[in-house]
């Protein structure tokens, strides 16, 4: 390679004009690629909406609410012909095996879950990752936490932890409770 | 050298996992079923070809004090557009992959051919290489991925062959696992470089 004399006017002109070619291109992708990013990230939160409650015919997302002292909780209203089915709730525990992790819990009107999915984790795959299959979500659904405790069997409580993963089913049932505990405090709008 | 030769030596002779051992931390990180290690290694592929070329098309226009920090904005950009266009296109192995994606940046094998090959050679011949050792880096990833997803889930490319409740070596799709797996793997393949 030939070397090119490295002046500080060369250098400092080089360099400017790689960057500015650089952001503008990031720019012209950014710009680009906002839509489908935002559109796949409101689908991906439909479907979980849709999966948790039973039919409904508003849009959950546009009358989202928060609740007071519940910082990270969602609440998405689902009704049908304008009566309340049910209340998704986005929630979430930071006592993972790997750090934080987030559920859409449904609850019928009556307080009792209607059904689970998990939106987004990192925890062990074949181990926490198995609180992803119906045999261990599903032990929630129908229940109503003022007479079903989340903890563990092991804890005193009623939930069957997944085989080797105590820590994960510990925090899903926190985030069970936090969920539970905002639509109490928070009511249903 | 021939076009041949630069393009098939990415693959076996001086394949980037098993032989350079280059890029590391993708490559025990990523692979826990075959799927990650396949959109990774094209991911970084992409990344390869796309800044091998644009280096060497640039290559005697940088002056040599600052060439490392102009190849690194190059490098940089490319890795954010694949995040970008990921993320719209293929969320799901977008969130699958996470962090790996804008660590590519920091990848030693991009780095390490911008300057050992593309700022010595013709765009052409940076391509090509490119694509060597990219399709080298994808094959060492879908390869350690599938070992792993194998012997870890019982299920290849997410079809399972094994039922839901069956015993399978755990220990292969965690961190351990991907060590035990590339070691086994980097032996069959010095054995295969010796005969």
């Amino acid at each position: 390679m030939a070397k090119k004399e490295s002046t500080l006017v060369g250098m400092l002109l080089s360099l400017t004009l790689i960057s500015a070619i650089a952001a503008l291109s990031l720019g012209f992708t950014y710009k680009a690629t906002l839509g489908p990013i935002t559109k796949s990230k409101l689908e991906k939160k439909l479907a979980a909406i849709k999966e948790v409650v039973p039919l409904f015919n508003n849009n959950p997302d546009a009358e989202k609410y928060t609740v007071e002292g519940f910082d990270g909780l969602e609440f998405y209203p689902a009704k049908k012909d304008g009566i309340l089915v049910g209340t998704a709730i986005k929630t979430f525990t930071k006592k993972g095996f790997s750090g934080e992790f987030w559920l859409m819990i449904g609850f019928l009107p009556d307080d009792t879950i209607n059904n689970i999915s998990v939106l987004e984790h990192k925890e062990t795959p074949g181990l926490g990752s198995k609180m992803e299959k119906d045999s261990f979500k599903n032990q929630f659904n129908g229940k109503n936490l003022d007479n079903f405790n989340v903890k563990v069997k092991k804890d005193g409580g009623d939930v069957d932890a997944i085989t080797a993963s105590t820590i994960s089913s510990r925090a899903f049932g926190d985030a069970v409770q936090r969920a539970f505990n905002g639509l109490k405090k928070g009511g249903k709008q | 050298m021939s076009i041949i030769k630069e393009f098939t030596k990415g693959i076996i002779k001086e394949n980037p996992v098993f032989v350079l051992l280059l890029g590391m931390c993708p490559t025990l990180g990523v692979t826990t079923s075959a799927k990650n290690g396949l959109g990774m290694g094209l991911a970084t592929m992409f990344v390869l070809i796309a800044s091998n070329l644009v280096v060497s098309s640039v290559k005697s226009l940088i002056p040599d004090k600052v060439r490392i920090p102009a190849f690194i904005v190059i490098i940089a950009s490319f890795v954010t557009i694949v995040d970008l266009s990921m993320a719209a296109y293929l969320p799901a192995l977008h969130s699958q992959l996470g962090i790996f994606i804008p660590l590519i940046v920091v990848n030693c094998i991009i780095l390490g051919r911008a300057e050992a090959f593309a700022s010595k050679n013709s765009p052409i011949a940076s391509i090509i290489d490119g694509i060597g050792m990219g399709l080298g880096f994808t094959l060492a990833l879908t390869l350690l991925g599938a070992v792993r997803e194998i012997l870890g889930s019982g299920s290849i490319f997410d079809f399972r062959f094994l039922p839901e409740n069956a015993n399978t070596m755990l220990l292969f799709v965690m961190p351990p696992g991907a060590f035990i797996a590339l070691g086994f793997l980097i032996a069959i393949v010095n054995k295969i470089k010796k005969a």
